[in-house]
């Protein structure tokens, strides 16, 4: 849903030894030493960091405006492409388009760059309401999008004030209905919980006009007022104080949905239940990021992941774009992934999702006596799984699941359980 | 020299009364300092006194003067030292009481007077500071007079700081204050008054020859220990140390001892001659107990033995202080150590922490209890965590305190005395405006905060002294608290029944606020005995999740996870319960500061 991107500060500065990111290299850079060629990465994610504003509790990477840049970025998503492909599989599973607002992109850009992009099974793109019009939902379906993730955030015409939205009400429901009307047969809606002012009235109001659509898949944040941001200074005092009164929404809207019949398949992700679709709903793209899949990203401030390395490219639009120009890579900061790291993050996403988790390739990092705690205190439940007398030693380890109250409180849980 | 013409005296004053400068300025008249080597306060060596502006340790310097040998025998002046004041004064034939001519009489002027008075000094009274334009010496002479019996034209009147009348103070000390007595024929017997401990030297006895005569490499005997050892030098202090032939009858002075064990040579025994010993040892100081009783603990585990070492070596030249081990579930390996008071307290601690480096959390301050157990014993209890839950009687000590203030302030602080379980004396005006409260007060009372509440309400002007006046049975009840129904060890207090349930309520209150949530309802209760007499509950948490985790979000999250599962290290463990070191150090400051 949201675009891989890092916070920044956390990780090792630019790395600038990379093969092809000396200015004199003439011939195209060579993969990344350690990352083989061995084309391996079926999930994509591109960056389009463009918006017609910055709304106040944004922390992402964006650019306001700067239509004039949108042709150049389009082309250095594609160089950047290029210079990676060898990663990519042949066949991709999902290409997320994630923002920014990625409808805010020239819609002849937008066009060219989807079909630059390599086909795949699931397409998706985000999309603010007030771009939604029955052109760009044409487009998109023409340009092999299917599925599309809509920003709705609120029904309540002052809470969508206080986040600086655009859009109002009746947007939300006339960009759905133009999708819809284009043939989109997969639409999720964000919702955001926890705004300043909201009251459990408004909370329950939105759950209703969210459902009343009958979105394939919702997607609820809790709003985090992060700090340094314009929002945090203008509403963090107010957020402090209410916030005992909002500990009891996470538990609401779970509720609710669950009740109304979606599958609450990860911690802020729903979706309509496989038993009532015959399909599954789930978003594959982000389910790749809490299987600890590999995947690729591109454009400023993306984030990839390939076999034991994490890199994040340049947040600065200006520097990405002269480094393609030239046949270079951007800047990017390094992270190496030890096994310990990965099988730590494994288990921390893996009990974000409902499904349970496989023990054996964990193990290392748990903590059994905190498990038991766990179990004890009702948040966590081992499970067998199937395999039956012809189980492999790994099978016999089981699986994890978190209780629903386990889930509500997953990070307590999840560092609890972290050896 | 002649006994005739020896005099052994101390100083004493009210804090910032100028002892320190008079010192100085007789070092300075009597050329024992030339004028390059006067720094001031030459007698205060330790880097805490210097700054502190007190004097923690006694020293003994020999001055000369018209024909004289003086002996200045430097006092504490603290409330908390009375123990050392009277091992000096007890080596001393008289004393030169100064008072500060625009405060007048203070409390521990008061204090330090009736233990000269006590010890059958003579007393040589003196105003000080007459140079400061707000002075009011015959004021300050008449309120002298008075205490000390005497004529206010016989006082002297002095500036330390000009230097003024200093002569005339060094001529009063020849002509009042008698000269020792003592055989110098005698078998030889010295007091040890003080001792000091020097890593090279070993342990080094500040004596006071009473009989007889000492010389280098005679070997010596400790009557009451029966250490024995050659003392590998004597001399006297001038003002740094020199070696001398001989030690004779009426003169202070320092014996090297070479011993390596300061627990081998006790302040107060008396030191003999192997070779030709006295019969009798001379009457030794009454053994003072430590009354003010406080757990340290350091803040990283891994000190202990850093303050298992640091506390022995402070244990080297300060026999007051007491300490044994003492474990705490909640603030793990540490010391329960005993002080003599307040300052003594907060003057190990800041040693510890100054000049040994170490990081320490201390517990809330508590006094000796002595508790009647059913058993039809008594025993002494310095940790609230060990006193009996069935007892037949509790006794807490009291002292006699003596509060000098302005009259105005009389209400206010009687006020406070009575909110503090003191029981009124007398009341003495020392001056149409200036008031003298004798009060007895529970020391329970008094080692929290009562100083501080004492100068807030008086703007500042009450001078306090006490000294200890016993044991006296009171209205005591052993409050626990409970965190999820486990007893929490360090946060144990005895208080009076009384204002059990208020202090009791405060403490919980406050850890609710401090505990972190839990997975579960945990009460906070605080219980005497079996009865909960106040309950908060903190609050099971209900959310703990970030919400959004996508691709770019992973190692952020990974981040804040590890940060919180280092925190969770951090936490000490109570029954079921995570609780960080900051909450109970909260809590064990809450009870240091402003819980009434």
């Amino acid at each position: 849903m949201r675009p891989p991107l890092l916070g920044s500060k956390q990780l090792p500065a630019f790395d600038r030894s990379w093969p092809g990111s000396t200015a004199a290299s003439a011939k195209p850079p060579r993969p990344l030493s350690g990352i083989a060629s061995d084309a391996s990465v079926r999930h994509l994610y591109v960056h389009l960091p463009f918006c017609a504003h910055r709304c106040g509790y944004c922390d992402f990477v964006t650019v306001v405006g700067r239509r004039s840049q949108h042709a150049a970025y389009v082309d250095g998503l594609l160089a950047e492409l290029e210079l990676e492909r060898e990663l990519l599989a042949p066949q991709l599973e999902t290409v997320f388009l994630g923002g920014g607002t990625p409808t805010f992109t020239e819609p002849r850009e937008l066009e060219r760059l989807l079909a630059g992009l390599p086909a795949a099974a699931e397409v998706t793109v985000e999309a603010n309401p007030e771009t939604v019009t029955p052109v760009l939902a044409a487009l998109l379906r023409r340009s092999g999008v299917n599925r599309v993730s809509l920003g709705a955030q609120t029904f309540r015409p002052a809470l969508l004030r206080v986040l600086d939205r655009v859009a109002g009400p009746d947007d939300v429901r006339r960009a759905f209905y133009h999708l819809r009307d284009a043939g989109f047969d997969n639409i999720s809606l964000d919702l955001i919980y926890g705004i300043p002012g909201q009251k459990p009235s408004d909370l329950d109001a939105d759950i209703d006009e969210a459902l009343a659509l009958r979105p394939e898949h919702l997607s609820c944040y809790e709003l985090e007022a992060k700090p340094g941001t314009r929002f945090t200074h203008a509403h963090g005092e107010e957020l402090q104080r209410q916030a005992e009164a909002m500990e009891g929404y996470f538990a609401r809207v779970v509720e609710t949905l669950v009740g109304a019949g979606y599958r609450w398949y990860e911690t802020a992700n729903f979706c309509r239940a496989p038993a009532a679709e015959g399909r599954d709903l789930r978003s594959r793209h982000n389910l790749a990021y809490w299987q600890g899949r590999d995947y690729l990203g591109l454009g400023i401030g993306a984030v990839s992941t390939v076999r034991g390395t994490r890199w994040r490219t340049t947040p600065r639009l200006g520097p990405y774009l002269t480094a393609l120009r030239e046949g270079q890579r951007p800047l990017r900061e390094l992270e190496p992934l030890p096994e310990a790291v990965r099988r730590a993050e494994r288990l921390m996403l893996g009990l974000r999702l409902d499904e349970p988790l496989p023990l054996a390739p964990v193990a290392e990092e748990l903590d059994a006596r905190a498990l038991s705690r766990l179990e004890r205190l009702g948040l966590a439940r081992r499970t067998a799984l199937d395999g039956g007398a012809a189980a492999t030693p790994g099978e016999r380890e089981g699986a994890l699941t978190l209780t629903t109250r386990g889930r509500l409180l997953g990070d307590a849980v999840t560092a609890d359980l972290l050896a | 020299m002649d006994l005739d013409h020896i005099r052994n005296f101390s100083i004493i004053a009210h804090i910032d009364h100028g002892k320190s400068t008079l010192a100085d300025r007789i070092l300075e008249l009597t050329k024992t300092v030339s004028g390059r080597e006067m720094r001031a306060q030459v007698l205060d060596t330790m880097e805490l006194e210097r700054e502190r502006g007190i004097t923690i340790k006694a020293q003994a310097v020999r001055v000369t003067w018209k024909g004289h040998e003086l002996n200045l025998i430097d006092t504490p002046g603290h409330v908390d030292f009375t123990y050392e004041v009277s091992r000096s004064l007890q080596a001393c034939e008289g004393a030169v009481l100064v008072v500060d001519a625009a405060q007048g009489v203070e409390a521990q002027t008061v204090a330090n007077a009736y233990l000269a008075i006590e010890n059958n000094l003579e007393i040589v009274p003196v105003v000080n500071k007459i140079d400061l334009p707000q002075a009011d010496p015959d004021a300050a002479a008449t309120e002298i007079a008075e205490l000390v019996g005497g004529k206010p034209e016989d006082v002297l009147r002095i500036s330390a700081k000009t230097g003024a009348g200093v002569a005339e103070v060094l001529d009063a000390i020849v002509e009042r204050i008698p000269p020792p007595s003592g055989d110098p024929a005698a078998p030889p017997r010295a007091l040890v008054f003080d001792s000091s401990y020097d890593q090279y030297r070993g342990v080094v006895a500040f004596v006071r020859m009473v009989d007889g005569a000492f010389a280098a490499r005679e070997p010596l005997r400790a009557m009451a220990q029966g250490t024995r050892f050659e003392a590998e030098e004597v001399g006297f202090f001038s003002p740094t140390m020199k070696a001398a032939e001989t030690l004779g009858a009426g003169e202070v002075g320092y014996v090297i001892t070479g011993l390596k064990d300061v627990s081998r040579l006790r302040v107060g025994d008396t030191l003999t001659s192997e070779r030709n010993p006295a019969p009798e040892p001379l009457p030794g100081y009454k053994d003072v107990k430590p009354m003010v009783f406080a757990g340290l603990f350091p803040t990283d585990s891994d000190d202990y033995p850093d303050l298992r070492d640091a506390l022995e070596r402070l244990k080297l030249n300060d026999a007051a202080l007491f300490y044994e081990p003492e474990t705490s579930q909640a603030l793990g390996f540490g010391f329960r150590c005993g002080f003599l008071g307040l300052l003594h307290m907060e003057i190990v601690r800041e040693r510890l922490e100054r000049e040994f480096d170490l990081d320490l959390l201390v517990t809330a301050p508590t006094v000796a209890y002595r508790v009647l157990e059913r058993n039809g014993e008594w025993v002494e209890v310095h940790n609230p965590a060990e006193m009996p839950r069935e007892v037949d009687a509790v006794e807490e000590p009291y002292v006699r305190a003596s509060i000098i203030i302005p009259k105005d302030y009389v209400g206010p602080v009687m006020e406070l005395n009575n909110d503090r379980r003191g029981r009124f004396d007398h009341l003495e005006y020392l001056s149409p405006e200036r008031v003298l409260l004798a009060y007895e007060l529970p020391l329970a009372e008094i080692v929290l905060d009562y100083y501080d509440q004492l100068k807030s309400r008086t703007r500042g002007y009450a001078s306090f002294d006490y000294d200890l006046a016993g044991f006296r049975e009171g209205e005591l009840a052993r409050v626990d608290i409970l965190i999820a129904d486990e007893p929490v060890d360090a946060l144990s207090m005895i208080v009076h029944r009384d204002a059990a349930y208020a202090r009791g309520k405060a403490l919980v209150e406050r850890l609710r606020q401090e505990i972190p949530r839990q997975y579960f309802d945990v009460p906070a209760q605080a219980a005497i005995g079996s009865r909960v007499i106040a309950r908060e509950t903190i609050k099971a948490k209900r959310k703990d999740v970030l919400a959004k985790c996508y691709g770019g979000d992973i190692t952020r999250k990974r981040k804040l996870l590890e940060r919180q599962k280092a925190g969770k290290r951090r936490m000490k463990q109570v029954g079921a319960v995570e609780v960080p070191q900051e909450a109970f150090l909260a809590v064990l400051n809450l009870n240091d500061g402003s819980k009434r």
